[in-house]
C-alpha cells in the first residue's frame, strides 16, 4: 500500500493525475518559484535563510501575522452568523423567495474593485449617509469602517457566500430520512438543527468556512482601501510594489502566507478526516418542507431582511453613484443622470465579451481540474494525491502580482507555436491566471460534494458491468453537479473581478476585461461615475451568466436525475407528508 | 483533463496578431482615461497611418512589465508622473535618450528643478506641483477655516481631518515630503510632518486615494498634487486648491523604452505630446495639467495657475541629488514611524491636544513640563540631521536588500524604529494623559 506504485490504483487514475500535476507544475509551481527564488538567496545568488531571519526579529510582522490571523478568525465567525441562518431557512423551510435570496447573497462576491470600496465608504465611511444621518438626527457616528474591525466587517459581508452557496447545497444533499427519523424520535428545533441536521452538512459548511479563513488571511484590497497595513498581505504588497526597490522581505512573507493557508486547509480537512457524512439518498425532491410558526417566520423574514439589506448596500451604493452626479458629503447624490451608462456603452461591448470568454474559460478549466483532484482524492489510493490537493490549494495565497510577474518571467520569450506572437502577450496568460487563482473555489465545492456521495452508488454501478469511466460520467459526475455548479459560479463570478494579474497581464486594450475597464476609469476623478456604471453593468453581466449556467446545469442534470427520483417515489415519505 | 489547447492558442494568435500590426505606438502609461483619450484622438487624427495603444498601469507595474519583457517585444513609450520610476528604468539600461526631441521652446528648468534628465533620457511633459486640495462642505458643515500652509495642518482643529499618501507609496507624495524636508530643515521638517500625519485621519494606500477621498467627502483636507484639486473641482465637485509657499513644480515625463518595437513612430509621438498642440491638450478641464510650454504660448483658461510664476513664488531651492541620497532613508522612517504607527501616532496627538487645551484654560507649571516631553517623544524624529548627514549610515541603507546580511542589518534597524516609535507614542499619550488628569 506504501509502495510508489501499488497495485491497486488504476492506469487511469495515474494518467489523471499526471495531467493535474503537469498544469499545476507549469503555470502555478514553476512561476511562482521563479519569482520566491528571491526569497532563499543573497545578491550573488548563493542560498541563505537570513531573510527568514530578518522577517522573524521584527516586532511589526509578528503584529501583522496575529492581525491578519485575528481579522481571519472574526470574519469567518461573523460571516458564518450571516449564512448558517440565510442557508437553514431557505433549504429546510417552505419560504417565499428563497431562491430570490439564495441568488441576491451569491451577490456581495461580485463586487467589481475599487467600486465596492468606495460605495462602502459612502454609505458607512466617515461622512457615510449612514454616520452622517445619525449625525445630524442623533448627533453621533459610528467608527464603521475604522482600523481591525473595519476590516473585520466588511470582510465578513464580502465573503459570506462562499458559506452560503457550500452549506445549501450541503443541505440539500442530506438524506430526508435522516431528518424524518430524528422527529420521529422526538427531536425538534434547536436541537434537530445542531444534533442532526448541522453535522450531517458539516463538510459544506468547512468547505465554505475554510475559504472564508483562507480568503480573508490572504485578502489585500479590503486592508488597504481601509488603510489598515499592519496585516501581512498589504505588509508583502507594500515591499513588492515599492518603486525601485527589490525587497525581499515582501517575498518572504508571500512564502510565509502560503505555507500558513496550505496549514489551514490541511487542518480543516483533518477535522473531518475518519468521518462519514455520506448517505445513500440525496435530498432534492423527497424532502418534506417544514413550515414556520407565524412569530418564527415573522423573525426570520425580519432578520433575513436585514441582512439582506445589510450585505447588499455596496449594490446599492454603487447603483446610486453610477446615476449620480456629484456625491460629496452628503447622504444622496446631488442630481441624477444617465450620462455615465452612455459613456460607458461606447466601450464596453468588447469587454463583456472579453470577461465571459477568459472567465468561462477558466471556470470550466477550474472545475474539470477540481472534479479530477477530488476524485482522485477520495476514491484512490494514488501516493501523490494529497500532493495535488494542497499545491491546488496554496494558489489561494499567491498575490496575483506574484503570479503574473511569475508568467511574465518564465513565459519570456516564448511564442505561441507556428506564429512570432509571444505568448505572453496573448489572453490565454490572463484566462490561465484566473483559472490558476480561481481552482481552490472549484475544487473545495467538489470535494464536499463527493464527500457526501456514498461509495456505494459507484459499487452498485460497477457491479452491474459499467466501466469505471462510464461510472464517472454517468453515476459520479451526475450526483456531483450542484456542487461542480457551485465551483463553476464561485470560480467565474470571482475571476471577473479579479484585478492585480489582470492589470499586469494586460497587453492591449482589444484584450482587456470589464475589471480593468472599472480599474481605468477609477484611476480619474471624472471617471467615478462611468467606473461605477460599468460596475453595474459588470454585476448584471455576471449575475446573468451565474443564473443562465444554474439553468443549464439543471436541465442536463435533471435528464440524469430523473428516472432514479420515479423509482424513488414510492417510499414511505414521498407518499405520506410528514406531520409536523 | 480533455482540453485540447490547440484551438485556444490559434484564437489568441489571431487575436495577437491583430493588436500588433504595423503603425502601432504602444504606450505605457500611468495617466487616467481621459488625458490618453484625448491624446489618442489628436495624435490619430494627426497621423492617420499611426494607431495609438494605451496600456495603462499603476507606475509599479508599468516598470515591471517592461522590465520583463524580451527586447524587442517591449512597449514604445513610458509616460508618467514619478521620476523615481524613470530612474530605475535608466538605471535598468531600458532607456533611450531622446535629447533630439525636447521641444526649444520649452524652458531649461522650472524653479530651480532641471525639466528634462540631464542626458536627455526622458523629457518633462507637464508640471505638478504639490498644494492642499479641501472639500468645502465638509469644512463648512465642520465649521474649520480653509488651510493655506502646510504647518496650518498641525493646528489642532484639524485634527482627524487631513489625508496624505505615503512616499513609498507614491512618486509625487516623496517629493512633497522631501521639499518640506528641504523647505524647513530635517528636524522642523520631520517635526512638521509628525504633527500632520497625527492630525490625519489616513495614510492612503494610492496617491488617487487621497483625492478620491476628498472629492466624495470622507476627508476634509488632502495633500495632493494640483491636478487631483483642478480635475475635481472642474468636474463639479465641491473641492478648492491652494499652492502653500512650500512647494515644488516637478515634470511628469515621458521616455523612449530601449528595445521598443516600433521606434520611429514612438519618436513622432514623443514629438506631438511636446509640441504646442499637445500641450494644449494638456488644459481641458477633466485634466487639468500645467504644461511645461510657457503658458504665454498657448490658450489658457480663466484662473489656470501658471506654472512658472509658481515656482517663481516657492521658497524652497529643490536639490534632486539631496533627496536622491537619502530617498531609502525618508521612505522607510516614514512608513516605520508612520504609516505602520498611524493609529498610536493619532492617539498621542489627540491626547496632547487635549491636555494642550485644558492647560489654556489654567496655567500649571508641572503640567505644562509634562506636555513639553510628551510633544518631544511624539514629534521629533527618530533619525537625527547629524546621523542622516552621515555617509556611512547613508551608504549602509542603500546596500542591496537582496543580500541577507545587509537585509539583516536594514530589517534590524527598522524593526528598532517602529517599535522605538511605538514606545515613543504610548509615552507620549500617557504623559499628556498625566497632565489633563492633573489640570482637571
Amino acid at each position: 500500500m506504501l509502495g510508489l506504485f501499488p497495485s491497486d490504483v488504476r492506469s487511469g487514475a495515474w494518467c489523471a493525475a499526471g495531467l493535474v500535476a503537469v498544469f499545476l507544475l507549469l503555470f502555478l509551481v514553476m512561476p511562482v518559484a521563479w519569482v520566491f527564488y528571491t526569497a532563499f538567496v543573497n545578491a550573488d545568488g548563493s542560498p541563505t535563510i537570513g531573510h527568514f531571519v530578518a522577517f522573524f526579529s521584527q516586532p511589526l510582522m509578528q503584529e501583522a501575522f496575529f492581525n491578519s490571523l485575528y481579522v481571519a478568525v472574526m470574519s469567518t465567525v461573523f460571516a458564518s452568523l450571516i449564512a448558517v441562518p440565510l442557508a437553514y431557512f431557505t433549504v429546510r423551510f417552505q419560504f417565499r423567495g428563497a431562491a430570490l435570496i439564495q441568488t441576491l447573497g451569491v451577490l456581495p462576491l461580485i463586487m467589481p474593485p475599487f467600486v465596492g470600496a468606495v460605495a462602502l465608504q459612502l454609505i458607512f465611511g466617515r461622512s457615510g449617509s449612514i454616520n452622517l444621518l445619525l449625525n445630524e438626527y442623533l448627533g453621533f457616528s459610528i467608527p464603521l469602517m475604522d482600523g481591525l474591525s473595519g476590516v473585520i466587517f466588511v470582510e465578513s459581508i464580502h465573503y459570506f457566500p462562499f458559506v452560503l452557496m457550500n452549506l445549501t447545497l450541503a443541505l440539500r444533499n442530506i438524506d430526508g430520512a435522516m431528518e424524518e427519523a430524528a422527529m420521529n424520535l422526538g427531536c425538534r428545533g434547536w436541537r434537530l438543527f445542531w444534533r442532526v441536521i448541522f453535522p450531517l452538512a458539516l463538510p459544506g459548511f468547512v468547505a465554505g468556512a475554510s475559504l472564508v479563513f483562507v480568503k480573508v488571511f490572504d485578502d489585500l484590497g479590503t486592508p488597504l482601501v481601509l488603510g489598515t497595513t499592519n496585516m501581512l498581505a498589504p505588509q508583502a504588497y507594500l515591499r513588492i510594489t515599492q518603486v525601485g526597490l527589490e525587497d525581499p522581505l515582501g517575498y518572504v512573507t508571500s512564502v510565509i502566507m502560503i505555507a500558513f493557508s496550505i496549514a489551514a486547509m490541511s487542518l480543516s480537512a483533518r477535522m473531518l478526516k475518519g468521518k462519514d457524512f455520506s448517505t445513500i439518498q440525496k435530498g432534492g425532491g423527497a424532502i418534506q418542507r417544514r413550515v414556520l410558526s407565524p412569530a418564527g417566520s415573522l423573525l426570520a423574514y425580519g432578520w433575513i431582511g436585514l441582512v439582506m439589506l445589510l450585505v447588499l448596500s455596496p449594490h446599492i451604493g454603487v447603483l446610486l453613484l453610477s446615476f449620480g452626479n456629484v456625491w460629496s458629503f452628503s447622504p444622496l447624490p446631488d442630481a441624477y443622470t444617465l450620462a455615465h451608462y452612455a459613456t460607458v456603452f461606447q466601450d464596453a461591448g468588447s469587454m463583456i465579451g472579453n470577461t465571459m470568454l477568459y472567465c468561462g474559460l477558466a471556470a470550466g478549466l477550474d472545475v474539470v481540474l477540481g472534479t479530477t483532484i477530488a476524485y482522485l482524492l477520495l476514491r484512490t489510493r494514488l501516493p501523490v494525491r494529497h500532493w495535488l490537493d494542497v499545491i491546488a490549494t496554496a494558489s489561494l495565497a499567491v498575490p496575483g502580482l506574484v503570479l503574473a510577474i511569475g508568467y511574465l518571467r518564465f513565459f519570456k520569450g516564448v511564442l505561441v507555436p507556428g506564429t512570432e506572437v509571444l505568448l505572453t502577450s496573448t489572453w490565454v496568460m490572463i484566462m490561465l491566471a484566473y483559472a490558476v487563482r480561481r481552482l481552490p473555489y472549484a475544487l473545495r465545492s467538489c470535494v464536499a460534494a463527493l464527500q457526501q456521495i456514498h461509495v456505494s452508488l459507484e459499487e452498485a454501478a460497477e457491479s452491474v458491468g459499467a466501466t469505471k469511466a462510464r461510472t464517472i460520467r454517468r453515476v459520479v459526475v451526475p450526483l456531483m453537479a450542484g456542487g461542480i455548479l457551485a465551483g463553476f459560479v464561485t470560480s467565474f463570478i470571482t475571476a471577473a473581478v479579479e484585478l492585480s494579474a489582470t492589470i499586469m497581464l494586460t497587453t492591449s486594450q482589444s484584450q482587456a476585461p470589464m475589471s480593468y475597464g472599472i480599474y481605468l476609469y477609477m484611476q480619474s476623478v471624472a471617471g467615478r461615475g462611468p467606473g461605477a456604471a460599468l460596475g453595474v453593468l459588470a454585476i448584471v453581466v455576471v449575475a446573468l451568466g451565474t443564473y443562465i449556467s444554474h439553468v443549464v446545469v439543471e436541465r442536463t442534470s435533471s435528464r440524469f436525475v430523473a428516472r432514479p427520483v420515479e423509482e424513488e417515489a414510492p417510499l414511505p415519505f414521498g407518499a405520506v407528508p410528514a406531520k409536523i | 483533463m480533455r482540453i485540447d489547447f490547440r484551438p485556444l492558442l490559434t484564437l489568441a494568435a489571431l487575436a495577437g496578431c491583430a493588436a500588433l500590426h504595423a503603425g502601432t505606438v504602444s504606450v505605457v502609461t500611468s495617466f487616467p482615461k481621459e488625458l490618453t483619450q484625448a491624446y489618442k484622438t489628436a495624435f490619430e487624427k494627426a497621423n492617420p497611418s499611426v494607431k495609438l495603444e494605451i496600456l495603462n498601469k499603476s507606475t509599479t507595474a508599468g516598470v515591471a512589465y517592461v522590465r520583463e519583457m524580451p527586447a524587442g517585444q517591449r512597449p514604445d513609450v513610458f509616460w508618467a508622473s514619478a521620476p523615481d520610476a524613470f530612474e530605475v528604468l535608466v538605471n535598468g539600461k531600458l532607456l533611450e535618450p531622446i535629447a533630439a526631441l525636447a521641444n526649444p521652446s520649452v524652458p531649461k528648468t522650472v524653479g530651480s528643478y532641471p525639466l528634462n534628465e540631464a542626458s536627455g533620457m526622458y523629457l518633462g511633459q507637464a508640471l505638478g506641483g504639490y498644494g492642499l486640495m479641501w472639500n468645502t462642505r465638509y469644512l463648512s458643515a465642520n465649521k474649520l477655516p480653509a488651510p493655506a500652509e502646510w504647518s496650518d495642518l498641525t493646528k489642532p482643529i484639524y485634527f482627524s481631518h487631513v489625508a496624505l499618501s505615503s512616499p513609498s507609496r507614491s512618486g509625487t507624495t516623496h517629493l512633497t515630503v522631501e521639499t518640506i524636508l528641504q523647505g524647513e530643515g530635517w528636524d522642523k521638517g520631520w517635526s512638521e510632518l509628525l504633527q500632520i500625519t497625527g492630525n490625519s485621519a489616513a495614510i492612503t494606500e494610492r496617491s488617487f486615494g487621497v483625492p478620491d477621498g476628498v472629492n466624495n467627502g470622507q476627508f476634509g483636507i488632502g495633500m495632493v498634487i494640483d491636478f487631483f484639486g483642478l480635475a475635481g473641482k472642474y468636474s463639479g465637485f465641491p473641492v478648492e486648491f491652494a499652492y502653500p509657499s512650500v512647494t515644488a513644480m516637478v515634470p511628469a515625463n515621458i521616455a523612449l523604452i530601449a528595445g521598443a518595437k516600433n521606434a520611429e513612430e514612438a519618436r513622432k509621438f514623443i514629438a506631438f505630446s511636446l509640441s504646442k498642440e499637445g500641450q494644449q491638450l494638456l488644459v481641458a478641464p477633466q485634466i487639468s495639467r500645467l504644461p511645461v510650454l510657457p503658458p504665454e504660448q498657448l490658450k489658457m483658461p480663466a484662473g489656470f495657475p501658471n506654472a512658472y510664476e509658481v515656482a517663481r513664488r516657492t521658497k524652497v531651492k529643490f536639490d534632486a541629488d539631496l533627496s536622491a541620497t537619502r530617498y531609502n532613508v525618508v521612505s522607510s522612517l516614514f512608513d516605520q514611524t508612520i504609516t505602520f504607527r498611524h493609529k498610536e501616532l493619532k492617539a498621542a496627538t489627540k491626547a496632547i491636544h487635549g491636555a494642550e487645551a485644558a492647560l489654556a484654560r489654567k496655567p500649571h507649571a508641572e503640567a505644562a513640563a509634562l506636555i513639553k516631553r510628551a510633544r518631544s517623544l511624539a514629534f521629533t524624529p527618530l533619525v537625527s540631521a547629524s546621523m542622516v548627514a552621515d555617509k556611512a549610515f547613508l551608504t549602509m541603507f542603500a546596500a542591496n536588500k537582496k543580500d541577507a546580511e545587509a537585509n539583516k542589518r536594514i530589517t534590524g534597524l527598522e524593526g528598532d524604529w517602529s517599535g522605538k516609535a511605538l514606545e515613543n507614542y504610548n509615552q507620549a499619550r500617557s504623559l499628556a494623559e498625566q497632565a489633563e488628569a492633573l489640570l482637571k
